[in-house]
C-alpha cells in the first residue's frame, strides 16, 4: 500500500499539471467501477430469481383447502397445510413468550446495571450464542427433553425451546442498541425527582424505547419463523392438527415444505406445488413481520430532542 | 460511560435515602435483570453439558455398535471434511461479491440510494433456509448442469472439475453457490459498516492528490476495512459451517471424500447428515449424531471466536 501511495504522490500532481488523467488510470478506474457495479447486480440476481420463482411456483398450490384443511388421511394430492400454519404460529409464539422477557431483561441488565465480570461474560457469550448452528440448538432441545421424557420424544414446546436459544441473542442485541440511544438526561431528570431506579427504567426508559423494542422483537421473530432444521429433530412430522405444544408432535410450515419435497408420494407435482405454496406462505409471513416492524417504528417511535 | 456511572450512583443514593419500599422494588428489579443474565449463561453451559452427556456414549462405544460400523472418529471425519469444504467454497465465492456489493453501496452508488440498496442486500438474510434449498434444487441446480458439463470438458484437468459432471445439479458446487448467497448479506453488512466509516480526511486527501474513484477505494477504503472484511468473512464461514437445510436438500451424498465439486458423489456435511438421519434413528445412532453436533458446535465456536477476536482487537486500536 505504501508504495502505491508514494507513486501516486509523485505522479499524480505532475499528470494533473499536464492536463488530466493518464489513459491507463482512467481505463482502470472505469473497469473497476464497472466490476463493482456488476458484482452488486450479480449478488442481487439470486434475490430476484428467488422471489420470482417462489411466487410463480407457489401460487398454483394456494387454495382455500391449503389454508383450511390438514393432511390427515389425505390421498391423491388432496389435503392442506392448516395444521402446519397453526403449528408455525404456536411454536413461534411460545418461543416468543420464552425469549422476549429473558432477552429484554438481559438487555436491561447489560445497559442499566451490568458491570464487571458478569457483564463482560454476558457480552461475550451472547456473541457466541449468535453463532450456534440452528441444528445444534435443535439437538440441545432434544437432549434436554430426552433426559426427562425418554428417547424419541417429540413435542411442540421442544421446538420453541430450540428457537428460543436462536432468537434470544438477536433480541438482546437489538434491545441493547435501542436502550443505548435513550438519552441519559431523561434518566437524570427522573433521578432528580427522586424516582427509584427500577421506576425510572419501567416508566421512563422502556416507554421511550418501546417502538424500537417492538420493532427489534418482530424482526428477530421473522428470523426464526422459517427455521427448519431445529424443528425437524424436535417437533417431528405429523399430518393432523395439534394445538397443544405440550402433547404430541406438531407440524410447521418449514418442515411441511421439506417433507412435501422429500416424500412427495405418487402425486409428485401436487406435493411439490404444496411445498412451494408453503414456501410462499413463509416468505409472506417473514415480509409482513418485517414491514409491520418498520411501520410500528415509524408510527410509534418517540421523538427525542 | 463515566457520566452514566455517576448518574447511576446518584440515583441509587437518592433511592436508598428514600424509604424501604422503594429499595425493595429496586432490589427485586435488579435481581430479575441479573437472573436473566445468569439464565442465559446457564443456558449456554446447558447446551455444552447436554450435548456432551448425550453424545458421550457414542464416543466410547465400540465400532460395531455405531452407524456404518465405524469408530466415531472414522464416522465424523468425512462429514467434517464435507462441512469445511462446502463452507470454504461458499466463503470463497461470497467474500469478493460481498465486498464489491459493500463498496458499491458505500462508495459508488448515489448516497441517497445507499439505504435502499443496503436493505435489499439484507433481505437475502431474511429468507428462510428451506426456501434456499428448494430454489437450489429446482432452479439453480438445473441451470448449472450445462455450466458443470462445460467445466468438466474445458477444465477437467483440475481435480475440482474432474467429473463426471452431474446431470441433476445436486453437486458440491451448487451447494456452495447457494451457501454463498446465504452468507453474502452477513459478510456484506460487516464490510459495509467498516467501509462507511473510512475517515473522510483519508478519502478527500486521496482525491485532492488526483486519485480516481478506484484509486481512492484501493488506497483508503480497502486498507481501512481490511480487518473488518476478514472478521466478516469468518462470521460468514461460521454460518456456512452450520447451515443445514440448503445442503440437506441439494447435495446428493455418498460419503466419498473428494475435492471433485461437480460429480454426483459428494461428502455429506455434519449438519445435513443430522437432518437426514436423525428422524429415523434410535438408540446409539442418536448419541452418535448428537456427538457429531458437538463437533460442529466446536468448529463453529472456534471460527466465530476468531472473528470476534479480530473485531475486538481492531476496536482496541
Amino acid at each position: 500500500m505504501e508504495s502505491s501511495v508514494q507513486s501516486l504522490g509523485q505522479s499524480a500532481p505532475s499528470r494533473l499539471l499536464a492536463g488530466g488523467l493518464g489513459t491507463r488510470r482512467r481505463i482502470v478506474n472505469i473497469v473497476m467501477t464497472a466490476l463493482i457495479a456488476g458484482a452488486f447486480v450479480l449478488a442481487m440476481l439470486p434475490l430476484f430469481s428467488l422471489v420470482f420463482e417462489v411466487a410463480k411456483r407457489g401460487i398454483p398450490g394456494l387454495s382455500a383447502d391449503f389454508f383450511t384443511t390438514d393432511a390427515r388421511g389425505a390421498v391423491g394430492g388432496a389435503g392442506g397445510a392448516s395444521h402446519a400454519i397453526m403449528g408455525t404460529l404456536i411454536i413461534t409464539g411460545v418461543a416468543t413468550v420464552i425469549s422476549v422477557p429473558i432477552g429484554i431483561m438481559a438487555a436491561i441488565y447489560l445497559n442499566e446495571y451490568g458491570a464487571g465480570r458478569l457483564r463482560r461474560a454476558l457480552t461475550f457469550f451472547v456473541d457466541v450464542m449468535t453463532g450456534i448452528p440452528s441444528i445444534v440448538a435443535g439437538l440441545f432441545a432434544y437432549a434436554l427433553f430426552e433426559i426427562f421424557f425418554g428417547p424419541g420424544i417429540r413435542l411442540g414446546v421442544m421446538g420453541s425451546v430450540a428457537l428460543s436459544l436462536l432468537v434470544i441473542p438477536i433480541v438482546i442485541r437489538s434491545a441493547e442498541e435501542v436502550l443505548k440511544i435513550v438519552p441519559d438526561h431523561l434518566r437524570e431528570a427522573s433521578y432528580a425527582l427522586g424516582t427509584p431506579k427500577w421506576k425510572t427504567i419501567t416508566k421512563i426508559v422502556l416507554p421511550t424505547a418501546f417502538a424500537g423494542l417492538v420493532t427489534g422483537v418482530m424482526i428477530a421473530i421473522a428470523r426464526i419463523v422459517g427455521e427448519t432444521a431445529p424443528l425437524l429433530v424436535t417437533t417431528g412430522v405429523v399430518d393432523s392438527m395439534n394445538t397443544d405444544p405440550f402433547n404430541g408432535r406438531m407440524q410447521n410450515l418449514a418442515v411441511y415444505a421439506y417433507n412435501e419435497y422429500r416424500s412427495p408420494g405418487v402425486m409428485k407435482q401436487a406435493a411439490y406445488d404444496k411445498a412451494w405454496a408453503a414456501a410462499l406462505t413463509l416468505i409472506a409471513i417473514v415480509m409482513i413481520l418485517n414491514v409491520a416492524a418498520r411501520l410500528v417504528y415509524r408510527r410509534y417511535k418517540t421523538e427525542i430532542r | 460511560m463515566a457520566s452514566v456511572d455517576t448518574t447511576t450512583n446518584a440515583g441509587q443514593l437518592l433511592a436508598a435515602a428514600s424509604g424501604g419500599r422503594r429499595r425493595l422494588g429496586d432490589r427485586v428489579f435488579s435481581r430479575t435483570a441479573v437472573l436473566a443474565a445468569v439464565t442465559i449463561l446457564a443456558l449456554l453451559a446447558g447446551v455444552a453439558i447436554f450435548l456432551l452427556s448425550e453424545g458421550y456414549p457414542a464416543l466410547t462405544a465400540a465400532a460395531s455398535e455405531l452407524p456404518e460400523g465405524k469408530t466415531f472418529l472414522d464416522y465424523v471425519a468425512p462429514l467434517a471434511f464435507g462441512t469445511v469444504l462446502a463452507a470454504a467454497l461458499a466463503a470463497l465465492i461470497a467474500v469478493p461479491l460481498a465486498v464489491a456489493a459493500a463498496l458499491f453501496i458505500t462508495h459508488v452508488a448515489p448516497p441517497r440510494m445507499a439505504l435502499t440498496l443496503g436493505y435489499l442486500v439484507d433481505l437475502l438474510a431474511a429468507i428462510p433456509s428451506i426456501i434456499y434449498g428448494l430454489w437450489g434444487i429446482f432452479v439453480l441446480g438445473p441451470k448449472m448442469v450445462p455450466v458443470m458439463k462445460w467445466l468438466e470438458a474445458k477444465l477437467g484437468f483440475i481435480p475440482f472439475f474432474d467429473g463426471p459432471a452431474s446431470v441433476t445439479g445436486r453437486t458440491m458446487l451448487v451447494a456452495g453457490l447457494v451457501l454463498a448467497v446465504m452468507i453474502l448479506p452477513i459478510v456484506s453488512a460487516v464490510a459495509r459498516e467498516a467501509f462507511a466509516q473510512t475517515p473522510r480526511r483519508l478519502r478527500e486527501g486521496a482525491q485532492a492528490l488526483g486519485a480516481t474513484r478506484w484509486e481512492t477505494i484501493r488506497m483508503t477504503v480497502l486498507p481501512f476495512g481490511r480487518s473488518s472484511v476478514i472478521s466478516g468473512a469468518m462470521l460468514g464461514l461460521g454460518r456456512a459451517l452450520g447451515e443445514t437445510m440448503a445442503v440437506t436438500i441439494i447435495l446428493s451424498v455418498s460419503g466419498a471424500v473428494t475435492f471433485n465439486l461437480i460429480s454426483q458423489a459428494n461428502p455429506s456435511t455434519i449438519a445435513a447428515n443430522i437432518a437426514l438421519d436423525f428422524p429415523e434413528s434410535s438408540g446409539l445412532a442418536i448419541n452418535a449424531l448428537i456427538a457429531t453436533g458437538l463437533v460442529l458446535f466446536a468448529i463453529t465456536l472456534i471460527t466465530n471466536m476468531g472473528a470476534r477476536w479480530i473485531i475486538a482487537r481492531q476496536e482496541g486500536e
